[in-house]
């Protein structure tokens, strides 16, 4: 029951997926050194070598999501990075800011540029530099501006994230098992070498190795070892009065429980990713093959308050564009922004754990804002590789309440 | 020799310049007993800076004063309150030019100073904040201050704009704009609001001048007299702009403390003033300058400043200008008073009376007893002392004056019986029986009973002219209101004694005629009765109280029910069930359900509505869901939007039936009673206020009574006098 305006363009294919490590996003983490300029350039030299018969001069454009674009990531990244990376200066560059969803945005917009007919080939993704250009460094009125928070009843996302715990009765103990669940599961992936086909060491300009792994998981994380960490949104929500702002609206909660913390909410980290999108017709010509068809992408959202309640609503777009059930996904990668984000799109999709973010997610490997999206595609497209299944879904939450989905079908 | 001609006497700013080349602008409208900022005052001052600009070489600097008892008493309210939406674009240009001429003053490049006589609030303030150096009189009285939000508005003659370029962004907001308190001298030196005090009203413009005289002409180039720190190179806000990282961490919780606040209620004066100081804050002055113009005006042409005004400016002023008292009889003042029981209320009565400088005789039936009320009474007055309202020694003066005993012979002569005892109608007349004879011989005899009717209370009394009813609230020294009830016999004398005492104890005074609850008791009962019906129809109670809240109630009415206990309200509706025609409210069976099923009494009692666990907050009852089948969840059968109205709407007929039964007597007293004692939004200004400001008025309020009475009952439709009132368009004045 595909949308039938949807089935008309050429299809857009995903020829190849790739990111970098992430590096934890503070001072001491092993990225803070790089530019993220230089994560980009390094990402867009490894797309060549790995994909020797591609002629760049066929690159048409680089879409990177980058949420914070001042400072070192200011002045259109992209395009510097095209540009630094030496590649034809008939190819272009654009950032743009879906806040978390940029990198999955990135491939969307590009997915959705091939179908349309008129472009080729795109190599779309993200970069953030959370050490370097810190979260809410771009500023922007709806935190700052008292008006435009009035009008739209602003709240951090870890108070949506709190107030959706609490709705649904999850407690700290089961937030911290779904958290101890992903970091299992991410050093699993790891130390099964799953993530090794994607996951591209960043080296220096010797040569030498800078980073190589997902430098925030824990393996020995337990529901114990979470359970002496603060909940981090308490004194914002009691004091500065952000409980008060959501119950305005969620009036027949008595008080938010305060349970998410930096172990159970998506890590801070640095690290960058790029998706080849392009036609079957670039596929021929640049001697490609292609991993995995987009079938549909699509954005919704959620009421701002609650905020992070959107993937499930976005998910059901996408599949109905795609002619798809939810049973028929064979794989869920939902972006793990805090822990009762994922319960609630798995109880409101009615999706098994078992079959949602496989390879752990950012809770234990990070959450590099402007990158995310891209990188979650890549993981599901190798895992879906790796079992030999067919179609997958990613979606995520988003700040404002927007919720966005993709889904893929892989190509034996 | 001044240049000062026959003209500029009638000038509201007279401008007279001396010999040393000194201006004085003297405020001193011809019409009115206080300056405001009137159509004479604007063109009087634009007269003055034009002058001012005009002779500038001879201008050595300025000092501004009064000629009043006041310095200036603000804006124009009356003319302010006749703005309409359409009258946006003449409201902003009367704005801005009153501004115009305030940055003129402040831009002329000659020290200006203001010498304040009496208070400055509000705009008069203003003026004085675009002076580069402020002087009042240390007389302990005078007040300074913005106290604009507290009418629906926000200084918007440059007080947003100046006092945040003068104490930094959060400090002006928390300590002088959003709450807009008003300090006395010594308080107002210490925060900043004024300079430099002078001892007595006669040396205010000798130190103008002296201070004008030390700063002009500066050898050495240093212009820093005649400039605001604001207009100097190098300027930097206190604290930062909003772009610096210090500020931008704090700024997103601004907005969301402010809803806290105010817990959800829609007062839209403080938000614009918040967003008029954080977005002036991120341009220049002028700028600055404009955008709070725009902010004011979107407050002033619209209904909430006007509903708040009509009950706390104009209503408050009729009532302490005398609106319900009787025209003849003479001002009166108690010589000695006698407060017969020393519980909470007896304690706090005394010691409003003792602040007021009369002598209070405590009684009770023993030493023991007495002695415990006047410890509550210094428990009261330390408490004033610690917020700094009186001195140490202010406060062993009015305890020295409060005089406990169990001895009914102390009370020989007192000219004021304030009664305070248990709510019995057998011991209040053994109290009166006991003591008329002791008494004055024409000592007025008041009773502070909140459920016995008047008339039956002075039936204990040999003297019932002379009784009356003084209901006070609790806690007493810090309610404002005391409902005067007017008893069958009560005489008009009567009436007017008991008026002058509340006004001499700087209470509120409202005149209610003797019935069954009075005003206040009843109608804050149909507000409880309202909500517990609400749990009745299964609404989830967490709802209902937030409802509240929302409204723009100070607090919700199942925690007050707790407060006031059930059994309370169980014994009031025995009571009321013995007049004919009562009604049981549907919501009684809740409370007797609670009492009966579950022992759950009330606060007091260690249960109610709500579970007071010893370690923590209070929690609504889990019964409340698990026996009484209350929704869970957002399920409730009643929308939110209906809990918020229905809640407004059940006070307001019930005071309409109040005047059409001569309960109340005048709609002031109906408007300033209902949010100063029993907690009516105060944004709606009052029970009869919000018939007026209702969308589409009185015939709007109408409409949508009638549909609250079709979906939830006889009690919301309205009654034939406010029907008839919408349909001659009229209001309540």
């Amino acid at each position: 029951m595909a949308d039938s305006a949807a089935s008309t363009g050429p299809p857009a294919y995903v020829f190849d997926a790739i990111r970098t490590p992430r590096g934890r996003g503070k001072q001491s983490g092993a990225l803070y050194e790089v530019k993220p300029v230089d994560l980009v350039v390094g990402l867009l030299r490894e797309l060549q070598n790995r994909n020797t018969s591609l002629d760049p001069e066929g690159i048409e454009d680089v879409v990177l999501g980058c949420v914070t674009p001042v400072g070192d990531q200011g002045a259109d990244i992209a395009k510097v990075c095209a540009v630094a990376a030496g590649l034809p200066y008939t190819t272009a560059g654009v950032q743009l800011n879906r806040f978390c969803a940029s990198g999955l945005e990135a491939v969307n917009q590009a997915a959705q540029r091939i179908r349309s007919g008129w472009e080729d080939l795109i190599v779309a993704g993200g970069v953030e530099s959370m050490s370097r250009v810190p979260m809410a460094s771009d500023g922007g009125a709806w935190a700052m501006d008292p008006m435009t928070a009035f009008a739209t009843d602003f709240v951090p996302q870890g108070i949506s994230a709190d107030l959706i715990a609490t709705m649904h009765g999850w407690d700290r103990a089961a937030c911290d098992a779904f958290a101890t669940e992903s970091q299992a599961r991410a050093a699993k992936a790891a130390a099964d070498g799953r993530f090794a086909r994607s996951m591209l060491p960043v080296t220096d300009r010797n040569g030498l190795v800078v980073l190589d792994h997902d430098e925030l998981v824990r393996p020995d994380t337990t529901v114990e070892s979470l359970a002496a960490l603060k909940p981090s949104f308490a004194t914002i929500g009691e004091h500065g009065g952000f409980d008060s702002v959501a119950l305005e609206k969620y009036h027949w909660i008595e008080r938010i429980d305060h349970m998410h913390h930096a172990g159970n909410s998506s890590g801070v980290v640095d690290g960058a990713a790029l998706v080849l999108v392009g036609s079957e017709a670039a596929g021929a010509r640049h001697g490609l093959t292609p991993r995995a068809r987009v079938l549909a992408t699509a954005l919704s959202g959620a009421e701002p308050t609650i905020m992070l309640t959107g993937p499930a609503p976005a998910s059901r777009k996408a599949l109905a564009r795609a002619g798809l059930d939810v049973a028929d996904i064979d794989l869920f990668e939902m972006n793990e922004a805090f822990a009762a984000v994922v319960k609630r799109f798995m109880r409101d999709l009615s999706v098994p754990r078992d079959i949602t973010n496989v390879n752990g997610g950012a809770i234990a490997m990070g959450h590099p804002l402007g990158a995310t999206g891209a990188m979650l595609l890549g993981t599901l497209i190798d895992e879906l590789d790796r079992r030999d299944q067919r179609y997958g879904l990613v979606t995520m939450c988003v700040g404002g309440g927007m919720g966005i989905a993709t889904v893929v079908e892989r190509l034996a | 020799m001044s240049t000062r001609t026959q003209a500029d006497e009638a000038e509201a700013v007279r401008f007279d310049r001396d010999s040393a080349g000194i201006v004085t602008l003297v405020l001193d409208d011809p019409t009115q007993g206080a300056n405001t900022m009137n159509a004479a005052y604007v063109a009087s001052m634009r007269r003055a800076v034009d002058r001012l600009e005009a002779e500038r070489d001879e201008v050595r600097g300025v000092v501004v004063t009064s000629a009043k008892q006041t310095f200036f008493a603000g804006g124009d309210l009356a003319t302010m309150m006749l703005a309409t939406p359409d009258d946006a674009a003449e409201v902003f240009a009367t704005i801005e030019e009153v501004k115009r001429q305030l940055r003129a003053l402040e831009t002329l490049g000659r020290p200006v100073v203001a010498a304040m006589g009496g208070s400055a609030l509000g705009g008069g303030y203003e003026i004085a904040l675009a002076c580069h150096h402020r002087i009042a009189v240390a007389d302990g009285r005078s007040e300074f201050g913005l106290p604009e939000v507290s009418l629906g508005l926000l200084p918007g003659g440059g007080g947003v704009t100046r006092t945040v370029r003068m104490f930094g962004l959060q400090e002006a907001l928390t300590n002088v704009l959003l709450r807009g308190p008003r300090m006395r001298p010594d308080r107002a030196l210490a925060a900043g609001l004024v300079d430099e005090l002078v001892d007595s009203v006669d040396d205010l413009v000798p130190a103008g001048r002296a201070w004008v005289l030390a700063h002009a002409d500066a050898d050495d180039g240093d212009d820093s007299a005649s400039t605001q720190p604001w207009d100097r190179p190098g300027y930097r806000i206190p604290g930062g702009a909003p772009s610096s990282p210090k500020l931008a961490q704090l700024l997103p919780a601004f907005a969301s403390h402010l809803r806290q606040q105010t817990k959800g209620a829609p007062y839209t004066a403080p938000r614009a003033i918040m967003a008029a100081a954080v977005e002036g804050a991120q341009v220049d002055v002028d700028t600055a300058l404009r955008i709070e113009s725009r902010y004011l005006t979107s407050l002033l042409i619209r209904q909430q400043f006007k509903d708040m005004a009509k009950a706390l400016f104009f209503d408050v002023r009729h009532i302490n200008a005398g609106g319900s008292r009787p025209d003849g009889p003479a001002p009166w003042r108690a010589s000695k008073v006698a407060v017969v029981g020393a519980g909470m209320m007896g304690a706090g009565i005394a010691c409003s009376t003792a602040r007021a400088g009369m002598p209070v005789m405590l009684a009770d039936v023993d030493a023991a007893a007495a002695e415990r009320g006047t410890a509550r009474c210094l428990d009261l007055l330390d408490k004033a002392v610690g917020r700094g309202r009186m001195s140490p020694a202010e406060r062993d003066d009015v305890l020295a004056s409060i005089h406990p005993t169990s001895h009914s012979s102390d009370l020989e002569g007192c000219d004021l019986l304030i009664e305070a005892v248990f709510e019995d109608l057998d011991l209040k007349h053994r109290v009166y029986r006991d003591l008329e004879p002791i008494l004055a011989a024409d000592a007025l005899l008041a009773s502070n009973t909140s459920t016995l009717p008047i008339t039956a209370l002075a039936k204990g009394v040999q003297r019932r002219d002379d009784f009356i009813g003084l209901h006070f609230f609790s806690p007493v020294d810090k309610m404002p209101l005391v409902e005067i009830i007017v008893g069958e016999q009560t005489s008009d004398a009567a009436l007017a004694r008991a008026y002058d005492f509340v006004l001499a104890i700087r209470k509120t005074p409202i005149v209610v005629n003797d019935s069954r609850g009075f005003f206040t008791s009843r109608v804050f009962g149909t507000l409880l009765m309202e909500a517990v019906g609400m749990v009745r129809e299964g609404c989830n109670p967490v709802s209902i109280e937030r409802a509240t809240t929302r409204a723009g109630f100070p607090a919700p009415p199942l925690a007050m029910l707790d407060e006031v206990s059930l059994t309370l309200v169980q014994h009031i509706d025995t009571a009321a069930a013995q007049e004919p025609g009562h009604e049981r409210p549907p919501g009684m069976d809740i409370v007797d359900r609670m009492v009966g099923d579950f022992d759950r009494r009330g606060k007091a009692a260690g249960a109610g509505f709500y579970a007071y666990p010893e370690d923590g907050q209070k929690w609504l009852w889990p019964g409340l869901w698990d026996e009484l089948g209350c929704a869970r969840d957002g399920d409730s059968p009643v929308p939110f939007t209906d809990m918020q109205e229905r809640l407004t709407f059940v006070m307001t007929l019930e005071t309409v039936r109040c005047l059409d039964e001569g309960v109340l007597r005048s709609v002031p007293d109906a408007n300033v009673g209902s949010i100063l004692g029993i907690g009516f939004p105060p944004l709606r200004g009052g029970a009869l206020q919000h018939v007026n400001g209702y969308a589409g008025g009185p015939a709007g309020f109408v409409a949508r009574a009638g549909e609250l009475a079709a979906a939830y009952g006889d009690r919301f439709a309205p009654p034939a006098s406010l029907v008839t009132l919408a349909e001659a368009h009229q209001t309540y004045r």
